[in-house]
């Protein structure tokens, strides 16, 4: 990694600016109607990491999906720099939970999927190449995903979504799956990558301390249905110490309004 | 044709009949070079031509196992070879004194071993133009249904429309057995080649179609999700997406069709058309002529055991991705 920031030139895209109005969202579950979301309001500025934490099954996931536009709000408006959203569009990606990575493809065609699809290849094939240079695969460029560990996994999806020098990056839990040591570390790579391409950042977590290392806000939602019960600035240089007063102050607050007093 | 679909399925162990020594090709070597001698030298109980020749076959064999058993390249394979090659030769000589010696089995309807020689030497031309007639009806008829179940059955997972009129046509007319058209079949085209071809199209085309759907119906929507995002159109979602994470399935269907379009050529080869191995089959047993209907049908057993073993080689190239593929 330390190696690849040398390299490797990430042309900074134009970050967005997310707008989310009034946004209610609602599923039928056996003909019942189920709401999940209840009226999210929030903006977020061009370049800004936001952590959206919450109890698991809120529908921070579903506010992601609306943002990514793989669905559409049952109510409210969704704005990227002022223009509704209304499909998806690779300058926002989404990069799921599980790395789904499609299994037929090596690394490397997983990597090129987007520009692939988007008629860019073999014209961008040194995009690809950047890529996996910037998460460190090159060396697995022609291995299959059932090859990988977890972790590469899921750098070789973070590397697939990168590929498209996404104006906003939507990360649904993930690093959810990985185990703690890979976590950490890859904690540190998101904020490297995301403080170099400079990009905005919308990040599902369910993990206090994840959210206050990583992120510039902290938005913290109730249970379901998903309300906005705070939003707290995480003013603190990177890299970030687990240890660091501030943080641990913050950490006791988010503790106090998820419900876990003694904590 | 349903132990096809599950042998494509179920992951067998491979059982390997090792022997460190390399004795066992000698042995069986020996074996063989005794059922040669017991050929030759145990007079027949009647006249059967090629005798000689088969009991000189049999020494060669015997003699080159024999002596590969000190040629190390050649033992390495023999060795995994050699319990099969030992029983055959004790199978062939207990034949050959059942039927050419001692005749213990009634004559007709058993064909001593030099008979199958006799066959394959003297009637070679119509039993190979037969081999070609089946395989050129075959492949035909199964590339045709192959294709279109594959396209139908893109199109019903993909499509709602096409779900819609196709579905209800496709359980009502595909569990029928392909073999049942046959007199319908053999009434409206102009030729009984065309009629044959369709018919086995149809065999094909069943199974194909409905794997082939279940398997796009069952693609793991995940994946489009993702494709989605990353700028992917419907025609790249069909292409790149859906058609290769449903292909294991689509190859259970081109397996099941297989079996199926076998039954069906031969079937059609004893009723209607005029050549082919199923037709050889109908015609030696007319003629009484046993020890052909057998020669045909190791003929036949060879030739769709080498189709099953290209396929299973098509899909090991197609679904390299997969892990712990069955090796046929």
């Amino acid at each position: 990694m330390v190696a690849a920031r040398r390299h490797v030139e990430v042309p900074p895209p134009r970050a967005l600016t997310l707008d989310i109005e009034q946004v209610s969202h609602r599923f039928s579950l056996h003909g019942a109607p189920l709401p999940v979301l209840d009226q999210i309001d929030l903006h977020v500025e061009p370049g800004e990491f936001v952590a959206l934490l919450g109890p698991s099954g809120c529908g921070k996931s579903t506010l992601l999906r609306l943002v990514a536009g793989l669905d559409r709000p049952t109510q409210g408006r969704l704005l990227v720099d002022g223009r509704e959203i209304g499909k998806p569009d690779p300058s926002r990606i989404l990069v799921f939970q599980a790395p789904t990575l499609y299994p037929w493809r090596t690394v490397r065609q997983n990597v090129a999927v987007g520009l692939e699809a988007r008629g860019l290849l073999p014209a961008e094939n040194r995009r690809v190449d950047a890529a996996l240079e910037l998460v460190g695969l090159q060396a697995f460029a022609k291995a299959l995903p059932h090859q990988l560990s977890g972790g590469m996994s899921q750098r070789a999806a973070l590397a697939r979504a990168l590929v498209n020098d996404p104006s906003l990056l939507l990360l649904d839990e993930p690093l959810g799956q990985l185990d703690s040591l890979t976590r950490i570390t890859m904690q540190g790579e998101l904020v490297r990558l995301w403080q170099r391409a400079g990009f905005t950042a919308l990040m599902v977590t369910h993990d206090v301390e994840e959210a206050l290392l990583m992120a510039n806000r902290v938005i913290v939602f109730s249970p379901r249905p998903a309300r906005i019960t705070a939003s707290l600035t995480v003013d603190r240089p990177y890299p970030r110490h687990r240890d660091d007063p501030a943080l641990q102050a913050l950490r006791q607050e988010i503790f106090d309004l998820l419900g876990f007093a003694e904590a | 044709m349903s132990s096809l679909a599950d042998a494509s399925l179920v992951h067998r162990p491979r059982v390997r009949a090792d022997d460190r020594t390399g004795w066992g090709a000698g042995l069986a070597g020996l074996l063989w070079l005794g059922t040669a001698s017991l050929t030759v030298l145990w007079p027949n109980a009647d006249d059967w031509a090629y005798t000689d020749g088969l009991a000189a076959a049999e020494g060669v064999l015997g003699g080159i196992l024999l002596l590969g058993t000190w040629v190390p390249r050649f033992s390495a394979r023999l060795r995994h070879l050699a319990p099969w090659l030992g029983l055959l030769a004790i199978v062939f000589a207990a034949w050959e004194v059942a039927t050419a010696k001692l005749e213990l089995l009634p004559r007709p309807f058993f064909a001593p071993p030099q008979a199958f020689v006799e066959v394959y030497l003297d009637d070679w031309p119509p039993l190979g133009g037969s081999v070609l007639h089946s395989l050129w009806l075959l492949t035909t008829g199964y590339l045709i249904g192959a294709l279109g179940g594959f396209i139908t059955g893109v199109a019903i997972g993909w499509s709602r429309v096409v779900g819609y009129w196709v579905h209800p046509v496709l359980r009502l007319v595909g569990p029928l057995p392909a073999t049942a058209w046959l007199p319908l079949a053999f009434f409206v085209f102009p030729s009984s080649w065309s009629a044959s071809t369709f018919l086995i199209a149809l065999a094909t085309g069943f199974p194909v179609t409905v794997l082939t759907w279940s398997g796009i119906a069952g693609v793991n929507s995940a994946y489009y999700d993702i494709a989605r995002t990353l700028g992917a159109n419907e025609r790249f979602l069909v292409l790149k997406v859906a058609i290769p994470a449903a292909l294991p399935h689509v190859f259970v269907g081109l397996f099941m069709g297989l079996g199926a379009s076998f039954s069906v050529l031969v079937v059609a080869e004893m009723l209607g058309v005029k050549s082919g191995l199923g037709w050889y089959l109908q015609w030696a047993q007319g003629w009484a002529a046993y020890a052909n209907m057998y020669a045909a049908l190791l003929l036949m057993a060879l030739m769709c055991s080498g189709l099953i073993t290209l396929l299973f080689r098509i899909r090991d190239r197609a679904l390299a991705w997969q892990k712990g593929l069955l090796r046929w």
